[in-house]
Parts: structure tokens; sequence; C-alpha cells
């Protein structure tokens, strides 16, 4: 129902809203066919996709496609986009979908290393920092979360990249990518600093929210009960406060990961990485709409995904979430 | 107890043929920018095993912050504790937090308020239960598991083996505080401190879960405080009772005693403001007037004297000089001005016959 509702926005981003901008189906079809196309060719081409048909029919035949795949006829040839079609790029003459595909494994590998090194490192510094609230470590992992908050991934990536890889050598340079089927330890290597620079900017907001979640619910007296138990401070500290502090984590970090998922455009463009964030800059810089399209289509999937996972992670949480 | 560290130096005269639980001179002071909170200030009193002593007093006198530090709750450094607590011999004020810990859960355990807000809300009622005797009982999961049953049953929880695996928020008010109590007992503590136990709770189940105590209490013999701000509470239940005003004992003796004869403007005051089913009803309760004290600014002298109706009797005294407690007859202390002829002559008069 969800992704119904997805597609029916994106379609019209896509699809309507340039027709009230004042767009015609011949504008329209001239980003299939170039501009130097004559008039008649345009016209054509917008009849073969059909632009000229109701808005209704636009929408099933290319919810159709997502479905079944679809062939394109637009005057100059016939293109096939085997299914899930979710668009065809006149401009390569590829379907969108292998594309994705091949970009995928490049974002996941950026989005599944960063959001564990950001949990691990924000979690644990919000608690570090609750526990010894005002002394001098707690400050400076405040003052380094509110950097970390406020310089942009194409500041601190950038630095980093000239310092670590160019100076340093530690790190590889931009641009590389090994899959991790064909060598784990190169793959890590390839992604280890865009994993710092884009867990750096997540950690810091990690780290104050867990910060400010754990001096609340240090303060619950269900914390005072565990201490009056006997428990020793570290398991109440970690079993009864961050057990609790953690829960409006786990929402966060799903709906995070989620958003990554549909690419790290900054991240993915500052590290030269071939993922769907990049992919969907190159649409947009080509006005290739079939591919900023899919690229949506398939963020807004994951998003709607992450979400669901974490209304049913919320309920393993928090029992109080439970159905009766 | 086995985990002994070496004893704090006593002073001889604490130590008098060694009352199960003694606190002398307790003194515990929060700094804070607006300045010290004296929120208990030279507070003494014993408990013998099988004793129950109530500590009564309005919000704010002090009451759950001397049950705080005699469990060794207050945050370190925030607190400024001094005076003598000693429990079975053992000094608890100086000695490391970790042996204070041992000792939390297994010789002395807390029953809350709030049993809501006391138990953790994503555990069930069995884990925290299991937990708890299980820092203190090295146990397997399931021994300590059946034990937990045991103890929900014996606090009155009906099929406890399978309440035993419900979350606190599955539970009623009653029935939480039973699970809280069974907590508490899990690990047959010595001494039991209840602050305000049944505060939260309807009044039909204030009288079971004030039952449930006492009998718990005679089944393993220890020692219990109930911390209340209503007589009624403590008036079948308690032994002794101290009532507390601005973090000072006005008021100590024996339950019969506090109320058959009580000396203090403000015991008066609070067994005034009690309602009576056993008496005809003739008008309505009298209120102590006023609020109580600030306990960053206590007012000079006796720190009641501004809401007591008998201050401007003592020439003076009430608003210069602080009370000294006094042991006014055998085992009941008072620190009040009034002259003992005064004081006869006010409860003979106007108290005692429109308690």
């Amino acid at each position: 129902m969800l992704l119904f509702i997805v597609s029916v926005i994106t379609f019209s981003i896509f699809y309507i809203v340039p027709r009230i901008a004042g767009g015609t189906p011949e504008t329209l079809a001239t980003r299939y066919v170039g501009r130097s196309a004559t008039a008649e060719t345009v016209h054509l081409t917008a009849q073969k996709l059909g632009f000229y048909d109701p808005m209704t029919v636009q929408y099933g035949n290319w919810a159709k496609g997502i479905v079944v795949g679809s062939t394109f006829d637009y005057g100059a040839g016939i293109e096939t986009c085997p299914a899930p079609c979710l668009g065809y790029s006149f401009i390569t003459k590829q379907p969108v979908w292998p594309d994705l595909l091949d970009r995928a494994p490049v974002t996941f590998s950026l989005a599944i290393g960063a959001s564990i090194l950001w949990l691990v490192a924000g979690v644990s510094t919000g608690v570090l920092s609750a526990l010894r609230r005002g002394t001098i470590f707690d400050r400076g992992a405040m003052g380094v979360a509110l950097a970390g908050v406020s310089l942009p991934i194409f500041f601190t990536g950038l630095v980093s990249l000239a310092f670590f890889s160019y100076n340093l050598g530690w790190t590889a340079p931009g641009g590389q990518f090994v899959p991790f089927t064909e060598n784990p330890a190169e793959w890590a290597y390839s992604l280890l600093l865009p994993w710092i620079t884009l867990s750096f900017l997540f950690s810091a907001q990690y780290a104050r929210l867990t910060r400010a979640g754990m001096l609340e619910t240090m303060h619950e007296d269900y914390i005072r009960t565990a201490r009056a138990k006997g428990l020793r401070e570290r398991n109440v500290v970690i079993q009864h406060g961050l057990r609790a502090a953690l829960t409006p984590i786990v929402t966060i970090f799903g709906l995070d990961v989620g958003l990554l998922l549909g690419g790290a455009i900054l991240t993915e463009k500052t590290f030269s990485l071939n993922g769907l964030g990049k992919y969907a800059i190159d649409g947009i810089t080509s006005q290739d709409m079939p591919k900023i399209m899919g690229v949506t289509l398939l963020a807004a999937f994951f998003i709607v995904i992450a979400n669901l996972i974490v209304d049913l992670l919320y309920a393993v949480v928090d029992p109080r979430v439970r159905t009766q | 107890m086995s985990t002994k560290v070496e004893p704090i130096v006593d002073e001889p005269k604490a130590l008098p043929a060694g009352p199960f639980l003694q606190v002398t001179d307790l003194r515990v002071h929060f700094p804070t920018d607006d300045g010290v909170v004296k929120s208990v200030d030279g507070l003494s009193f014993t408990v013998e095993r099988g004793q129950t002593l109530g500590i009564v007093g309005e919000s704010g006198s002090g009451k759950s912050v001397t049950s705080l530090s005699i469990m060794g709750l207050h945050a370190p450094g925030n607190a400024q504790i001094s005076g003598q607590v000693v429990l079975n011999g053992d000094s608890l004020i100086g000695a490391s937090p970790e042996h204070i810990r041992k000792l939390r859960g297994k010789s002395m355990a807390m029953i809350f308020q709030d049993p809501l807000s006391a138990m953790h809300p994503y555990y069930t009622v069995g884990h925290q239960i299991i937990e708890a005797y299980r820092i203190h009982n090295h146990v397997s999961k399931q021994v300590a598991r059946k034990h937990a049953i045991d103890m929900l049953d014996r606090v009155g929880i009906p099929q406890p083996n399978q309440r035993v695996d419900d979350y606190p928020h599955q539970f009623s008010g009653g029935m939480r505080q039973r699970a809280m109590i069974a907590m508490a007992l899990s690990c047959d503590p010595d001494l039991l401190i209840a602050d305000e136990p049944t505060t939260a709770l309807d009044v039909t189940v204030q009288a079971q879960i004030l039952d449930l105590i006492r009998d718990l209490q005679q089944e393993f013999n220890s020692a219990v405080i109930i911390i209340t701000h209503d007589l009624g509470v403590v008036a079948e239940l308690a032994d002794d009772i101290l009532v507390m005003y601005a973090g000072r004992c006005v008021e100590y003796a024996s339950a019969h005693e506090i109320f058959t004869e009580p000396r203090h403007p403000y015991t008066w005051g609070l067994l005034g403001s009690m309602p009576r089913l056993d008496r005809e009803r003739t008008e309505r309760l009298k209120p102590i007037p006023g609020a109580p004290p600030s306990l960053i600014n206590v007012p000079k002298g006796c720190p009641f004297h501004p809401r007591c109706a008998y201050a401007e009797l003592n020439a003076g005294a009430s608003e210069t000089q602080l009370p000294e407690l006094v042991e006014i007859s055998r085992r009941h202390f008072l620190a009040c001005h009034l002259s003992v002829q005064d004081r006869q002559r006010i409860w003979d008069n106007d108290i005692k016959p429109s308690l």
C-alpha cells in the first residue's frame, strides 16, 4: 500500500509536475530524442511514448512496466526494457534496473560499514559522555560532535582524503571499489575512509542523542531500583540504562540506514564511488529522467522497507508496544 | 556476611550492646548554587530485628533522603553525608561503595513508592526478580526462576508461574507493589526499607500490602523501616514512630505513646489532620497551617515555629533557639520549647478532646 503511494508520488513528480509547470508532451519527448530532432519526430515520439494519453493510463503503463517489463517504441527504434522496468535511459540506451543492480553493492557496502561504525562509536561516546557529564571528556566529545554535525561531508571527506590518502598513504585514494566477494580485505581497505567520513557525521548525531537519552534514563526510578538490588554499576548502566535509552536510537538508526541505501550522494561524489547516489547525480546533470526516477523509486522503496522493519523492531524492543 | 572489608573504627559509645540498625547523628547535606540543602540534620534512631520503625513527616522533611543514605544510593560527590549508620555491627558511612553494593539487596532491601516507575518497563517481572536473586546467589537461571515463582506466590500473586513472564505494565498497581516486595525480599534481607509503599495504591489495596509487609516481616524476622506521610499507615504496623520535620527529629517514641500521649505540636497537627473512622464525624479535619520550610532556608530557632500555634508561649525561645531532642520520659524523645506545664495544659484542654 505504502509502496503504491510512493510510486504514485514519484510518478507525479516526473510526469505530472512538468506538465503543470508548462511542459507539453512535445517538450517531454524532446528529452528522449534530443534537441536537434524535427518537430515531426518529436510529435511522433511523444505519441508513441504515450505522452498524449490520460495520466492514469500513463501511470498504468509505467507501473505495469515495473512488474512485467515493457518496450519503448520511440520512432528511431524499439527498445526493450525487461522487468522490473524502472525506466529506460534513452541517452545511454540502457534500461535503468541493471545499472542500479550494478551500483547497489557500492552503496550497500558504504551504508552498512558506515552504519555499524557510527552506531558503535556514537552510542559508546554518548554513554561515556553521559556518565562523565561535565568532565573534560564530555566537553571534548560534545565539541567534536558539534563539529561533526556541522561540517559537511565534502569538507571532511576532501580534507581526510588529502591528509590520509595522499600525504600519509594510509588509506586508499578515492574512486576505488573492490567487491566484497572478490577480496574482503581490499574491499574494507577501499572503503575505510568513506566509512569513517560518513560515520563521523552520523556518530556525532548519535553521540548527542545517546547522551541526552542516557542522562534522562539514568535518573529514572528503575535505575535506582537496579542499584538498590546491589547490581554492579556497569550492569546498571548497560542492562538498565542503555537498554531503555537505545529504543529511540533504534528507530532513527533504521530510518538512517534506509535513507543511505538509496544513495549517499555527497559521500559517493566526494570519494568518486560509483554508487546509487552518484548515479542519481549523473542522471541529474545529463537530465536523464528515467535514471533519476529509477533511483528515486528505489530509494523510496528502501525507506518504506526500513520504516516497516523499524516498526516491527519497536515491538521487539519495547514490550509495551506489543499488542495484547 | 562473608564479604567483610576492614572495619571502620567505631566510636565505642556508638555501639551500646549493638542494636541491629543504629543511626547516629546522620546528616545529609546537598551543596547547591543557592546554598546548602540540609535534607537530614542530625538524625538518630535504632531498629531491632523483627521491629518496625515508622518515619513520619510531610513531603520534603528528609524521610526519603534518610532511607537512600542508609542504602548508600546517593550519588557520590553530590551529597555530603556524615554521622554513623551501623548495620549489624557493620559501619556503612565511609565504607567502600563496592562493600555497600554487596550489602544492598542482600542485607538491606528497599521498596519504592511508585512500583510502575520503579520497575524496568522492558523486562519481565520474573526477569527482574531473577536478576535480584542471582546478584547475591550463584545459582542457575532455572533455580532462580523457581525461586522467583515461589516469591510471587508468597506475596499473593495468583498463577505465579504464568505471571512471572508478564511485564510490569501488565500488572495492576497492587500486583506491581507485591512484585516489588517479592523482588526486595528475594534475598531474604535483614533490613527492609519501605518508602511510602502504599502511596500510589488504592485504599483497599493499601491495607493488603501493609498486612503483607507485616506477615513477611514476621516470617523473615527482619527489621523494617516504613517511611510515610500518613500516620494511619504506621498506626498498626510500627513499634516505634519517629516524627521528622525539616530534616530533624521532633518526636520519637513508641507507636503507642505517639498515639496516646503525643507531646509535640507538630505531632498533634499530624494526628488532627488524620481522618478517623472510629470517631464521630463532628467537624472538618484540621490541617496544619502553612507549608514545610525550604531546606535551604530553615527558619531560625525551632523550624516549626512559623506554623506552631503555641510558639509565643516560650518567651522568644522558639524564634532564636533550636530545641534539643531530650528524653522526656523513658524512650520518649521530644524537641520542643514548651514547658511541661504548658504542654500538659494544652494537651488536656485543647488537643486531647478534639482528637
